[in-house]
């Protein structure tokens, strides 16, 4: 790799770089689905479904954070699937996604 | 294909409730690799099409464009190219009832963990795969014919889950497969936060060859860290890779600076018993161990670097590699 080219990488790589860090984190209010990694369950079933998404789904990757509604179920259906939830385990985590 | 897409669509729009739209995930980036001072870029892009047909149907596919620039080399300057496009999966998912889901199409080889959970490359931690991947998942990765899997028993205290599948050969560049049969079993006890799973596999063409893997996970409860281990044995060579990733979270939490720094170790060694130019493993005993600082910015950004010395009678290397992948996640549509 020459030096032009590895100046050029490292340049367009610090410009993402400082662009992203500048812009603040999204909020809640980005997205009505953000994932409440942080709160605690307020209900038995949000409480089953926090202990869900915990076992099933941080343990592979982290959370998006956000998400339309209009996907909830679907994202539901692909990880009941790819993660092997149960039927109970599926509703629980929607409704912790949907409170 | 276009008859597929035309059924994913009229479906959708006739039958997606408020919740259950269609959507398009996946990864893009750029990641650059440093071998023995030779650096390759790889532009990439993986989306995945997930659209649900009714109460019980789910398509589902992930495709990788992927554009590598790669020196010349025997003393010529420049780079040269390859671009790939390939399928990952295809598959469509029939939701038999609360413990049986039924798959058909093409779909990722249920061996490991690593080939299902770890090896998008918006979750992995490394760029590159570990060193026994190849082992069980019969050297494509994906096979081509029917799955079943499912939760068998979930409670607070133990989940059980399995996935057996029958693959068929097929030749088809998209579609490429080896005639195998196999499946996993995994226990995982909640309270611990520890898994534990048992692969197997079988290729039922040419030689006979049988492979069989564990795997073991464990969360230590509000610790932020991940520890993961696979082992696998091939009928030539057999290896394991232990992982351990630490989440910076206590310190000011996930937002901070600190915060979003992902430190991850990983250790690997394979074992060769026989010369096999077919297994994908190293051709001589192998030690490798690799360290990586992820870093994860706002708006689903993640930066991976990462180190690995790897250590073999055959030569001793080292590997730099970096890379930037964006997240994304969007419906297909706006829905009502």
């Amino acid at each position: 790799m020459t030096r032009m080219n590895a100046l050029i990488l490292a340049t367009c790589f610090l410009s993402v770089l400082g662009s992203l860090m500048a812009q603040s984190a999204p909020t809640a209010t980005d997205h009505p689905n953000k994932v409440q990694k942080d709160h605690p369950a307020t209900s038995g079933t949000a409480s089953r479904g926090e202990r869900v998404f915990q076992q099933n789904c941080s343990r592979c990757h982290n959370a998006p954070q956000g998400f339309p509604p209009q996907i909830s179920g679907t994202i539901l259906r692909h990880m009941r699937v790819r993660a092997s939830l149960s039927g109970a385990d599926e509703k629980a985590l929607l409704h912790f996604m949907n409170p | 294909m276009i008859i597929l897409l035309a059924s994913i669509g009229w479906a959708s729009i006739h039958l997606a409730r408020a919740q259950n739209l269609p959507f398009i995930s996946g990864g893009g980036g750029l990641i650059t690799s440093t071998n023995g001072g030779n650096t390759t870029y790889l532009p990439i892009i993986a989306p995945s099409l997930v659209a649900p047909l009714g109460d019980h149907l789910l398509v589902e596919s992930r495709a990788s464009i992927v554009d590598s620039f790669f020196p010349r080399g025997n003393g010529q300057p420049g780079y040269k190219h390859d671009a790939f496009l390939g399928l990952s999966y295809l598959q469509a998912d029939v939701i038999a009832n609360r413990n049986l889901t039924l798959v058909a199409g093409e779909f990722l080889t249920p061996f490991g963990t690593y080939n299902e959970r770890l090896s998008p490359i918006w979750i992995s931690n490394f760029e590159d795969a570990p060193l026994i991947f190849s082992l069980g998942t019969m050297s494509t990765a994906s096979s081509v014919g029917g799955m079943l899997r499912g939760s068998a028993f979930s409670s607070d205290k133990v989940d059980l889950d399995y996935a057996a599948y029958f693959s068929v050969a097929s030749t088809n560049q998209q579609f490429n497969a080896e005639r195998s049969t196999g499946g996993r079993a995994s226990v995982y006890l909640p309270n611990a936060r520890l898994e534990a799973g048992l692969s197997v596999g079988r290729l039922l063409q040419g030689t006979r060859e049988n492979y069989i893997g564990t795997h073991l996970w464990w969360e230590p409860a509000q610790s932020n860290l991940r520890l993961r281990s696979e082992y696998a044995r091939g009928p030539h060579a057999q290896g394991y890779w232990v992982e351990a990733d630490y989440r910076c979270l206590r310190f000011h939490g996930e937002n901070s600076m600190i915060g979003r720094f992902e430190p991850v170790l990983r250790v690997q060694q394979t074992f060769r018993s026989q010369p096999d130019s077919e297994d994908g493993l190293p051709a001589a005993d192998t030690q490798k161990v690799d360290f990586a600082l992820d870093y994860h910015l706002p708006h689903e950004v993640r930066i991976n670097t990462s180190y690995s010395r790897q250590l073999s009678s055959t030569g001793n290397r080292n590997i730099w590699q970096t890379g930037i992948v964006y997240r994304f996640l969007i419906p297909t549509w706006r829905g009502r």
